[in-house]
């Protein structure tokens, strides 16, 4: 076990905590950074795929995991991060510009429906984000004069100061880019006061009411936060697609979103990271079991949603804190060998908790 | 002229009753069980939908007689409820409502997956005693298969208050619902209550199903009209009975009005549209479960 000797308060909210962490860090950056020249085109766009994934989840991750407000729609996000960013870019907006454009754009919706949802709780919530991805959907495929409904609309190719961006590196490198940025803004909003308040909106309502946390404040900017970068994900995702219509966004997006979050580990931003993988890398599984299994049940058009209901089922039961939560408890079990007891990382369960009385 | 237009009114009014009456058996499903454990079952479509397989194979292509088939799917979904209760559904009580709300979710897309591995995605459907034939009332026309909607939902519902109200297994769960843990030390066995609750909500799902089924075509995918019966249970205040209905007749008069007077597009938005507004005004719904907490 490693005992951090601290002489400074600031290390108590380092990223880093210690000399292994920067370690493995850099290692991780640097094998990052020259993934391009290791892996051929196919790889490069699958890992540009995850790591767009891994911005959607760090905002969908900031408010289901730490301000603990659960939306079913955040497809819709995306859906408005794409489709501002892609008409911006089609009306000659520089590509930079139009990226903030669409990010904006996202988060102002988002602090709508945040303040609109500041009224509801729990189930409602969910519900009225699922009601509002619906009708995004609706209203996405039916303004044909603005979005070309399911005709389509062609998203323009990327350019940054004069330099066009087509090639897969150039594209991998700016969503890595952003990615980064992305994940140091969060982390960084979650040590700060911003995010204590948010972490004690989800604890307990009422206790982070006592202690005089403004929970409009806070619930609608969680919600714009989490829009706005979900959007910024939108924006790039409208360039993978190359097309963007809108059976692109549907309710399935919405829930691998979910489940990316879920399936790594709801409340830590490592997670967020590991469920991109899993996300992204899933297909490529199903495929690959896809040739084991026989005909009638891998041909069957439907597996895909079938089989990410089973891993969303399975991990919920068996293992609620998610690959994250796996990982600590390994981790947990070498450094603590040979005293490792299960009990350490027992759930509570509260057998009484209601929602009538809140 | 003025007859016209409001016998079109009345048969749009009749229509629209005709599918709220649907929505609130959903809906009612939901309810029912939201009321007794506090889950949310997302997958309450589905069951809708495994409901008017089991009576697609039964009276379709077993043969069965329709009446025999109906009790007979209705059963084998309370069964399916029960064992889903007592073996996956009762471990996650307790934990926080996200959980339940992705278990059920996951289960949606599981069952969704297997009725279409087993069914086959083609739409499907079997005979009953009542299809093709309509009545006529002044200028309305009312069909057979509407009919038998509005008069299954009311029998239903007469049953479901009768049982309620005057079985001790109804009001237990009744005990159960408004306090578990009083009702588990007068004596209610509270686990297999939450069981018997999720197998009728199973079974009010499979009657759903089974008299949509004519309507529409059975398909492995009929179970997303789940999203509008959730609009019409949160309308209706999502504890309470009479509400589930009354939300399941409101989203559908509004969605068919809308989709006679409304451009095209916006009879699949009103029961979105009026949810959100629902929200905003009332969000604790028309018949209100929640109160605020004292500190």
């Amino acid at each position: 076990m490693r005992f951090l000797f601290k002489t400074h308060y600031n290390q108590d909210i380092d990223h880093l905590k210690h000399g292994g962490d920067r370690f493995w860090y850099g290692l991780l950056l640097v094998l990052v950074a020259a993934a391009p020249a290791a892996l051929d085109t196919f790889y490069l766009g699958e890992l540009n795929l995850v790591m767009i994934y891994a911005i959607a989840g760090v905002g969908l991750m900031l408010l289901v995991g730490y301000t603990g407000q659960v939306s079913l729609g955040h497809a819709a996000f995306l859906a408005i991060g794409a489709y501002t960013h892609s008409l911006l870019l089609g009306a000659g907006v520089p590509f930079l510009f139009s990226l903030v454009a669409a990010v904006l754009v996202s988060a102002l919706v988002g602090a709508g429906v945040g303040w609109i949802a500041l009224r509801m709780t729990g189930i409602y919530l969910a519900i009225a984000t699922l009601a509002f991805a619906m009708l995004t959907e609706q209203t996405i495929s039916r303004a044909e004069w603005l979005t070309g409904g399911f005709r389509g609309l062609a998203v323009p190719q990327p350019s940054l100061f004069g330099m066009p961006l087509t090639e897969g590196w150039q594209r991998y490198y700016l969503t890595l880019a952003l990615l980064v940025v992305t994940l140091l803004l969060a982390l960084n909003i979650l040590r700060s006061s911003t995010g204590r308040a948010m972490v004690a909106i989800r604890d307990s309502e009422i206790s982070a009411e006592s202690v005089g946390i403004n929970l409009a404040v806070y619930k609608t900017l969680a919600f714009a936060l989490s829009a706005g970068i979900t959007g910024l994900a939108g924006a790039l995702f409208a360039h993978r697609l190359g097309y963007l219509s809108p059976d692109a966004f549907t309710f399935l997006i919405s829930l691998q979103l979910l489940l990316m979050v879920v399936v790594g580990g709801v409340g830590s931003m490592r997670g967020v990271i590991y469920g991109a993988l899993f996300i992204g890398f899933l297909p490529q599984l199903l495929a690959i079991a896809r040739d084991t299994l026989p005909p009638q049940i891998a041909q069957a058009p439907g597996l895909e949603p079938g089989i990410f209901g089973l891993i969303l089922v399975l991990v919920i039961l068996f293992e609620p804190q998610g690959i994250f939560g796996r990982w600590l408890k390994i981790k947990s079990y070498f450094q603590l060998f040979p005293l490792y007891r299960r009990a350490t990382h027992r759930r509570q369960k509260t057998y009484l908790r209601t929602e009538r009385l809140r | 002229m003025e007859g016209d237009t409001l016998s079109q009114l009345l048969q749009v009014l009749v229509n629209g009753l005709a599918v709220g009456c649907i929505y609130g058996l959903i809906a009612l499903g939901f309810v029912l069980v939201y009321k007794a454990t506090e889950m949310v079952n997302f997958a309450q479509g589905d069951l809708m939908m495994l409901g008017a397989f089991m009576a697609v194979t039964l009276i379709g292509d077993v043969g069965m007689p329709w009446v025999l088939g109906l009790v007979l799917s209705v059963l084998a979904l309370a069964v399916f409820g029960y064992l889903l209760d007592a073996f996956v559904l009762r471990r996650v009580l307790g934990e926080p409502q996200f959980a339940i709300v992705m278990l059920t979710i996951g289960l949606g897309f599981i069952f969704r997956a297997v009725a279409g591995l087993v069914w086959g995605y083609d739409p499907r459907s079997f005979p009953t005693p009542y299809t093709g034939e309509s009545l006529r009332v002044g200028g309305v026309v009312v069909s057979y298969e509407n009919l038998a909607i509005l008069l299954g939902t009311l029998v239903l519902c007469v049953v479901l208050f009768l049982f309620f109200r005057h079985t001790r297994l109804g009001i237990g769960m009744q005990a159960t619902s408004q306090n578990q843990l009083a009702a588990y030390y007068v004596g209610i066995p509270v686990k297999r209550v939450f069981s018997l609750v999720w197998a009728i909500s199973a079974g009010v799902a499979a009657v759903a199903g089974i008299l949509l089924a004519p309507v529409s075509l059975v398909q492995p995918g009929m179970g997303f009209i789940g999203i509008k019966a959730f609009a019409a249970a949160v309308i209706g205040g999502f504890g309470s009975i009479p509400g589930a209905l009354l939300g399941g007749w409101i989203i559908g008069v509004s969605e068919q009005f809308a989709g006679v007077y409304l451009p095209a597009g916006f009879q699949e938005m009103a029961a979105y549209g009026i949810l959100i507004v629902a929200l905003i005004l009332r969000p604790e719904g028309l018949f209100a479960q929640i109160q605020r907490k004292k500190v």
